[in-house]
């Protein structure tokens, strides 16, 4: 395999531009701005109902703002939205299994849709997250935890530039919260970008690089 | 610019206005229209040789008929318009045309039950033009039930946008259809609507109504989608100050 | 972990590199679309019952005429290309239910629209998973019930061929209605005041083309009707259910 048959998306430089979102008659985003850099980490913080959750859903481009855009590398990525989410991974609250598959399927299915898989990656990335043990039960033996670490598994697998993960040390103990640590450190150490919402600490010896409060 | 008046028209306040400067333009020739073509189709008109004066139903029931699909054409391309540019008064002048368009087909409908009495002695037959109707009637019911499942009116504006634009896909498909299928079943005796040619005294009323129930559409239209930007504009400031000044 | 199946030289040029480079391989579009029915696959068989309920359904309304109209097999007959159509939207409009809901609750729908790939073709390869598990059955059971009604089996290959072009169409169009009725909570009587005026025109032709191919006439006219709106609703059905999907996400 060489990079060229691949598509390499880089992001230097996250930007978000007087963004403003109307849900019905609440105003949800009034204008929220900042720049993020490669490396760099900025933490979203507030309320709950302070719009977390749909500033993350507006910079992946789920949800349109009425005014304001997200630039990537200078460009608005709504120019073309598949080459930006090729490069982002988005973690929701809830991990994205099926309680059906083992954990492993799970991974194999989720990431599979999107990139290359090795079992050997596959295996790696299970191992990350201490999920070797059980990686061949069904999801729906496992506990909220050991879910949210199936999820990180993904993450991680997944490679991408840029993260945006909402509370991301849901349901985890000390130790899980310990690998988001790392997984966060690591990620920011080769030059990735995180967005990452939640009004508790970073975990780990993680600092964000910036933090963005935002008014309910 | 070439677009200005694209964009004026998308802007609430500015369609607001016009909407009331018009009304008036399209209100009064409707009424003229209407009141002048069914005197002329109910009193002036001959009867007909064949189906005497029941026929003069045909001024109300293909106007009506003529409407409910013009309604649907409109709220589809306004649902288009809203749905590709994201234009919010777009959304809501689709939304008026729901109702406004369901009513001209239950018209369409009771008008042909009635008619179908005379001429048939029956309240309902399965002809083709009054089974498209019935099936037209389900597509608005569709679309005002989609709207009124979602909480929040952008997603309802959207969502409904893409189901009158797959309607407006599918209205023709259905209509040959149903053609289709009556062409099999049809007994001869069975009259048509339509078709057989009108004799001028006859004709001239009905085109004075198609224009009149037109005009009508577009002034009632033009009062349901002031409403509907008041009811979607309600914490804008621009409503406080146009109701106050 | 994440240099592990990067090929070699490439972890030490990311070392140097100023910003990450996503140096994975991106699946192709047929490999994620054959992941994506492959798992619709692998899920349904591990919930058998599920896949059941449709079937059990057509059988169910079949059984409901003879006992509603009459036990002669002569006027059975008469109506079986009828109740065969009727009961076959039904079912399907039933197994509608499962094609989106759950990948919706449980953000897989999300993961796929930010999946970089297109939506339309993994709600294409969805939509053929439903079809495989739904439709198929349905046009295979199809011959049983309509010699239950008095069918001679001569007709039995003909059945099946319409219900396959159909439940295709059927499965397509419902797709659209599927993913409309996803932002809502309640969506019972709504998705079928969606879908079945929609889906009139497969109706009318599969209902015809039965009627004829019972007959022992010709039924390609009606067929051939029925097989373009099937490419019809393969070429734009998907698109209209991907538009929706993000709608329901928005």
């Amino acid at each position: 395999m060489n990079l060229r048959d691949s598509r390499a998306v880089t992001v230097n430089h996250l930007e978000a531009e007087n963004l403003q979102l109307w849900r019905g008659d609440r105003h949800v985003l009034k204008g929220v701005e900042f720049g993020l850099g490669k490396g760099e980490c900025l933490q979203v913080t507030g309320t709950n109902g302070a719009g977390k959750t749909t500033l993350l859903r507006t910079l992946c481009g789920l949800m349109v703002p009425e005014e304001g855009r997200v630039l990537c590398e200078g460009r608005d990525v709504r120019a073309d939205l598949p080459a930006f989410h090729s490069s982002l991974m988005y973690l929701g609250h809830e991990a994205p299994l099926k309680a059906d598959l083992t954990a492993r399927e799970n991974l194999h299915y989720w990431i599979g849709v999107r990139r290359r898989v090795a079992a050997a990656g596959l295996d790696a990335a299970l191992a990350r997250v201490d999920a070797s043990a059980w990686c061949e039960r069904l999801v729906r033996t496992l506990s909220a935890g050991q879910k949210r670490r199936v999820a990180l598994a993904g993450l991680a697998l997944m490679f991408a530039p840029l993260w945006l993960l909402d509370e991301p040390t849901t349901n985890l103990d000390a130790d899980g919260q310990q690998v988001v640590g790392s997984l966060i450190a690591e990620q920011l150490a080769r030059g990735g970008a995180i967005v990452v919402a939640t009004h508790q600490q970073l975990p780990g010896a993680v600092r964000a690089a910036r933090v963005l409060e935002l008014a309910s | 610019m070439r677009w200005t008046w694209f964009h004026r028209l998308a802007s609430p306040p500015y369609l607001y206005g016009l909407a009331a400067r018009l009304t008036p333009w399209f209100a009064w020739p409707a009424a003229l229209l209407i009141l002048g073509g069914l005197f002329a189709g109910l009193v002036l008109a001959p009867p007909d040789y064949q189906q005497g004066e029941g026929f003069r139903i045909i001024y109300v029931h293909v106007p009506s008929a003529w409407m409910s699909l013009m309604v649907y054409v409109t709220m589809g391309l306004a649902a288009a318009v809203g749905l590709i540019w994201r234009m919010k008064v777009a959304h809501a002048i689709a939304a008026s045309c729901a109702p406004i368009g369901a009513s001209f087909t239950v018209a369409a409908l009771v008008t042909g039950s009635l008619w179908g009495k005379p001429m048939w002695g029956t309240w309902w037959v399965w002809d083709p033009r009054l089974t498209s109707e019935l099936i037209l009637l389900f597509l608005y019911l569709g679309f005002m039930g989609l709207r009124a499942g979602f909480d929040d009116t952008q997603r309802a504006d959207r969502a409904g946008a893409l189901l009158a634009i797959v309607g407006l896909v599918n209205v023709p498909i259905i209509h040959y259809s149903v053609i289709w299928w009556n062409s099999l079943h049809q007994a001869p005796s069975v009259l048509r609507f339509g078709k057989p040619t009108i004799p001028g005294a006859m004709l001239a009323p009905l085109l004075i109504l198609l224009l009149g129930f037109t005009l009508f559409f577009a002034a009632l239209l033009l009062v349901r989608v002031r409403a509907e930007i008041l009811q979607r504009e309600r914490t804008a400031r621009w409503i406080s100050e146009t109701l106050s000044g | 972990m994440s240099i592990t199946d990067l090929p070699a030289g490439v972890g030490s040029a990311l070392d140097s590199a100023p910003s990450l480079v996503y140096a994975a391989r991106p699946a192709p579009a047929l490999d994620a679309a054959r992941l994506a029915l492959s798992r619709d696959l692998v899920l349904a068989f591990r919930k058998r019952g599920q896949l059941l309920q449709p079937l059990a359904f057509f059988a169910l309304v079949t059984m409901l005429f003879p006992l509603a109209v009459s036990p002669e097999l002569s006027r059975l007959r008469a109506i079986a290309p009828g109740v065969l159509w009727v009961a076959a939207m039904l079912a399907s409009l039933l197994a509608l239910e499962f094609l989106f809901r759950d990948d919706a609750h449980d953000g897989t729908l999300e993961q796929y629209a930010l999946s970089g790939q297109s939506l339309t073709w993994l709600l294409f390869a969805k939509t053929i998973a439903h079809w495989l598990l739904t439709g198929l059955p349905l046009a295979l059971m199809a011959p049983f019930a309509a010699m239950s009604l008095g069918v001679a089996a001569s007709a039995v290959p003909g059945i099946v061929l319409i219900m396959v072009v159909g439940t295709i169409a059927l499965s397509l169009i419902g797709a659209i209605g599927a993913a409309l009725a996803l932002g809502m909570k309640r969506s019972g009587t709504l998705l079928a005041l969606l879908t079945l005026p929609l889906s009139l025109p497969v109706l009318i032709y599969g209902a015809r083309a039965t009627e004829l191919a019972i007959a022992g006439n010709s039924y390609m006219a009606p067929l051939e009707l029925l097989a373009a709106l099937a490419v019809l609703a393969v070429t734009l059905a998907p698109l209209g259910a991907a538009t929706a999907v993000r709608i329901s996400l928005e």
